[in-house]
């Protein structure tokens, strides 16, 4: 298009118009206590939804708590939160206006290990602080975000020992097919392997599977003696279903990652679920005083929430490590923050105390090992002070602070 | 022989949820052509109306065979008297008219429910084939598959409704000429399609994790079902899912579950490739 002077005026007297229309924001802005915007990006709908919308309800309990108690530097938070929907499209979009549009302090978000490696680049490029509160499979290296959800050392690492003593060593494992699988599965056989056990097979599942009847002949045919599964969302739901069906429950032992992280042992009968095992950063069981302060608190704000796992007290947690920075700090500026949580951070939070480590921006915590018993969890183990040794055998921020990368295990 | 039992029953299972999956979808593309991306969606009210009717203390039995179609086909009937009577002959309006119904029905279920998990446990128990073990309610699936088969054949072939359908199908203004009212036949015709599918999602609900959007799960390898079999609805629905079932378990037993799925595509393509009016198109031409 050639420039015309009609076009020239007409474009020039937009920009002026918009301007004149922002500038008196800009002034009451300037001298109002101006809120800290807090970004959000969690799916409320769509397949991941179950595992997002208690997310959600336990940032917006942080955010209340932070602005009843006055709010963070003298200034209010206010949350800017986007439903994601499942996609991660959008996941890349929101991302986006988050950080471009919206400026906001900090992100809290992102759950699937997909939906994370979709938006941390644009984080980095925009230079905008991101929180990931997902048990995932460990290895992120990446100055710009902390992580506060369980890696398989943390977890992984306790649970095939126990469960391997519970069933035996020969060990039948089946995952979902996406990152979080795949690497989860390796982590799987790597302590399998240094438990003296033996992994049979390893199978992966496409997320809409639904019918498992070859599977469940299959492991039979096998014969483990213990089968670790990091099968994930609805329909793999089904899999414990029909192996129940078969008469196989208590034949054969099962513990799993993921197992339980939404409401799944409610859901189940009793028959279908009893006795498989799962370590997790958080069960809504536990009976600690923080614990059940924080269930009472987050029931009271969301009455319809069906299980409180360490998905919601990771985020709760993650935002109040951040909120604790920004109080070191004294600004909500990117890299003093950053240099504020490096000092190794705590936060009394519901699982206990959590710590920021300077050289993986993970967190140390407490892990719990637990037991389905008549539809509920049973914590019957606790291991305080978790280290996320995976990813601080392979990253140092310390010595590379510009390391940006996942690393992934190799068998 | 004890495995190779145990891997019949495993196409036996698939098969025949394949099929009572499909036979409602089926009826409603094969009779009507109209292409009801919902289809998933009635699935999934079938299996929340055996889901709510048990946990309200309904016999489980009651409530997959009788609650589960009853309601769905309640609701087909609403739906077509609301949407898709405007849509007979528009074949691409009703694809779009029917994806919205479906985002609707999983917005509607989720407001009401919630995007939690639900269920209900399996009825009957597991049995021991020499060292392996598989379950009753396989062989209750077949049976059940068996039935609905059986009925909407004997419907089709032997009934007033029966041939006063089918004639709908074939030529609607010549059954109209000879005073058929062709919109309510479609009407009674979308309801029974409904009504199957609410079947389909009764009798899954045990077996599933069921949540609003586990439709998406089902409706792929519906259409290829139904698309596969061809025109005829019970033979054509019969061996697309008895074909499709085997190669979809024995491809999941024999190599992995990824595979199983890549194979069943693959031979749905080479299938479409060699016979494009599908198994029935070529095999039983002008049968029910």
């Amino acid at each position: 298009m050639s420039l015309t002077r009609r076009y020239f005026l007409r474009s020039t007297a937009a920009a002026a118009s918009v301007t004149a229309l922002a500038s008196p924001v800009f002034i009451r802005n300037a001298f109002a206590a101006e809120p800290i915007l807090v970004g959000s990006l969690h799916d409320q709908s769509g397949t991941m939804a179950a595992s997002g919308s208690p997310m959600v309800d336990s940032l917006k309990l942080g955010v209340e708590e932070v602005n009843a108690a006055g709010g963070l530097l003298g200034r209010p938070l206010k949350l800017v939160h986007y439903d994601t929907q499942s996609n991660i499209q959008l996941y890349s979009q929101y991302a986006q206006q988050l950080s471009v549009r919206d400026k906001v302090s900090v992100i809290v978000g992102g759950i699937t290990s997909a939906s994370r490696e979709a938006i941390r680049p644009t984080f980095d490029r925009f230079r905008t602080l991101y929180v990931y509160n997902t048990l995932y499979e460990g290895g992120v290296c990446d100055r710009n975000m902390f992580i506060t959800g369980t890696t398989p050392a943390q977890t992984v690492a306790k649970l095939v020992p126990y469960a391997m003593s519970k069933g035996g060593k020969k060990v039948y494992i089946i995952a979902a097919d996406y990152n979080y699988g795949q690497i989860t599965a390796k982590w799987m056989q790597k302590y399998v392997k240094e438990n003296g056990g033996e992994t049979l097979s390893v199978d992966f599942f496409p997320l809409d599977v639904t019918n498992f009847g070859p599977t469940i002949s299959k492991i039979q045919a096998a014969r483990p003696d213990l089968i670790l599964s990091a099968l994930v969302g609805g329909n793999h739901v089904a899999f414990y279903r029909q192996w129940a069906a078969a008469g196989m429950k208590d034949r054969i032992q099962i513990a799993s990652t993921t197992f339980g992280l939404f409401n799944e042992p409610a859901t189940l009968s009793a028959a279908e679920s009893d006795g498989i095992i799962g370590t997790f950063g958080y069960f809504e069981e536990l009976t600690t005083p923080a614990s059940t302060a924080y269930v009472d608190k987050l029931k009271k704000l969301s009455r319809g929430i069906p299980y409180i796992s360490e998905l919601a007290a990771a985020t709760y947690e993650g935002f109040n490590l951040w909120v604790e920075g920004v109080k070191k700090a004294k600004t909500i500026e990117r890299l003093p923050v950053i240099e504020a949580l490096e000092t190794g951070i705590a936060f009394d939070g519901p699982s206990g105390k959590v710590v920021v480590d300077h050289k993986t921006h993970h967190v140390s915590r407490n892990t719990y090992l637990a037991v389905v018993k008549d539809r509920k969890w049973v914590v019957t183990e606790t291991f305080p002070d978790a280290q996320p040794l995976d990813t601080a055998a392979v990253c140092d921020l310390v010595k590379n602070p510009n390391d940006n990368k996942q690393y992934e295990i190799s068998l | 022989m004890d495995l190779a039992i145990i891997l019949a029953l495993d196409v036996l299972n698939g098969a025949a949820s394949l099929f009572l999956l499909c036979v409602g979808l089926a009826i409603i593309f094969g009779m009507m052509k109209i292409i009801n991306l919902a289809h998933g969606e009635f699935v999934m009210l079938g299996a929340y109306a055996t889901v709510i009717a048990t946990n309200a203390g309904m016999n489980i039995w009651v409530s997959m065979i009788i609650v589960a179609p009853l309601f769905v086909g309640l609701v087909g009937l609403l739906i077509e008297r609301c949407l898709i009577r405007f849509l007979y002959g528009r074949l691409v309006d009703s694809m779009l008219a029917t994806w919205g119904l479906s985002l609707l029905l999983i917005g509607l279920v989720t407001t009401i429910y919630g995007n939690t998990m639900n269920g209900v446990p399996t009825p009957l128990g597991g049995f021991q084939v020499g060292e392996y073990r598989s379950s009753w309610y396989t062989l209750f699936l077949a049976g059940m598959a068996v039935s609905v088969m059986a009925l909407v054949y004997a419907l089709l072939r032997f009934t007033r409704f029966g041939l006063i359908a089918r004639a709908v199908m074939q030529n609607p203004n010549m059954a109209a000429t000879l005073g058929v009212n062709p919109s309510r036949v479609y009407m009674i015709t979308f309801g029974i399609g409904a009504g199957l599918t609410g079947l389909a999602g009764g009798l899954l609900a045990p077996l599933s994790g069921i949540t609003p959007v586990m439709g998406a799960a089902f409706i792929a390898k519906c259409f290829i079902t139904v698309v596969g079999g061809g025109a005829t609805i019970i033979s054509g629905t019969l061996t697309a899912s008895g074909l499709f079932g085997l190669v979809n378990q024995l491809g999941a037993y024999f190599t992995t579950p990824v595979y199983g799925e890549v194979i069943l595509f693959l031979s749905a393509i080479l299938l479409i490739r060699i016979l494009p009016q599908g198994i029935s198109g070529r095999f039983f031409k002008g049968m029910s």
